[in-house]
């Protein structure tokens, strides 16, 4: 079945690359290892966004939903881990500064 | 429609809100009020099951996340305030510019895309697409949580060598 997209797609996309621009600068741009997670938070907000539009256009929004559940359970353990690794930096540390890392062993 | 797009504004206001201030607080808050207007707009395109969960996990358990580390780290006085600001203004300040050049820009894009779209099989319900078709993924779902909370378990272990 061929179709093509309606309009209010367009304005879904853009938005979602918005946040996709808005989350990889904020990954690039900052030496905080906290704003690093939360810069990938907004990717992965990105992301949620476009497999709901995706499931949305093409009328499978059950299955677009169980993907973006799994999305999300990922999301909540890649930040719960990641948030460990930056408390026990922390500890070793004393600082969030991302250039700290260079001391690390291995 | 309007509406709709009001919300939209207002989530990548907030996501840019989240990567400009300087305090992590408030990019804590930014953050969760991007997920709960992520959780509005999935709810107007009829993914009420997700945007439940990205509103109670995204907004509310990871706010809890990050509000936990921000209090186990933070340390800073706050007297720096002002030159950690400027020093984020320096790296920062081209995001606006940019956010707003490429939305005006993919505005103006009127590229006649067709697309296939799969034949509809009738998913029906995403609870009998969570429990038939994708049953594996709730295997990896739970295989991935155990594995975060060992991971956690690692992280947080008492050190009991001598120093040694």
């Amino acid at each position: 079945m061929v179709s093509d997209i309606p309009q209010s797609f367009w304005l879904y996309v853009i938005f979602a690359v918005l946040l996709l621009v808005d989350g990889l600068w904020c990954m690039l741009a900052t030496q905080n290892l906290l704003r690093i997670i939360i810069g990938l938070e907004i990717l992965m907000k990105s992301v949620t966004f476009f497999l709901i539009v995706a499931g949305y256009l093409s009328g499978r929004m059950a299955l677009a939903q169980a993907m973006v559940i799994t999305v999300i359970v990922i999301e909540v353990v890649v930040v719960v881990a990641a948030a460990g690794i930056v408390l026990g930096f922390h500890r070793k540390h004393d600082t969030l500064n991302i250039r700290s890392t260079r001391t690390l062993k291995g | 429609m309007i509406v709709i797009t009001i919300v939209l504004v207002v989530m990548v206001l907030a996501a840019l809100w989240a990567s400009l201030t300087t305090l992590l607080l408030r990019a804590t808050i930014a953050l969760a009020l991007t997920s709960a207007m992520l959780a509005v707009v999935m709810y107007s395109l009829g993914a009420t099951f997700a945007a439940v969960l990205e509103l109670s996990v995204c907004a509310g358990l990871i706010s809890v996340v990050f509000v936990s580390v921000i209090s186990l780290t933070q340390r800073r006085p706050f007297k720096d305030y002002v030159t950690r600001r400027l020093s984020r203004m320096r790296r920062f300040w081209p995001l606006p510019l940019v956010l707003v050049a490429i939305g005006v820009a993919l505005s103006f894009v009127h590229t006649p895309v067709h697309i296939v779209l799969p034949l509809p099989n009738g998913d029906g319900d995403v609870r009998t697409v969570m429990w038939t078709l994708r049953q594996m993924d709730l295997f990896g779902q739970i295989l991935i949580l155990l594995a975060g909370v060992f991971g956690v378990l690692v992280f947080f272990k008492k050190d009991t060598s001598d120093g040694k």
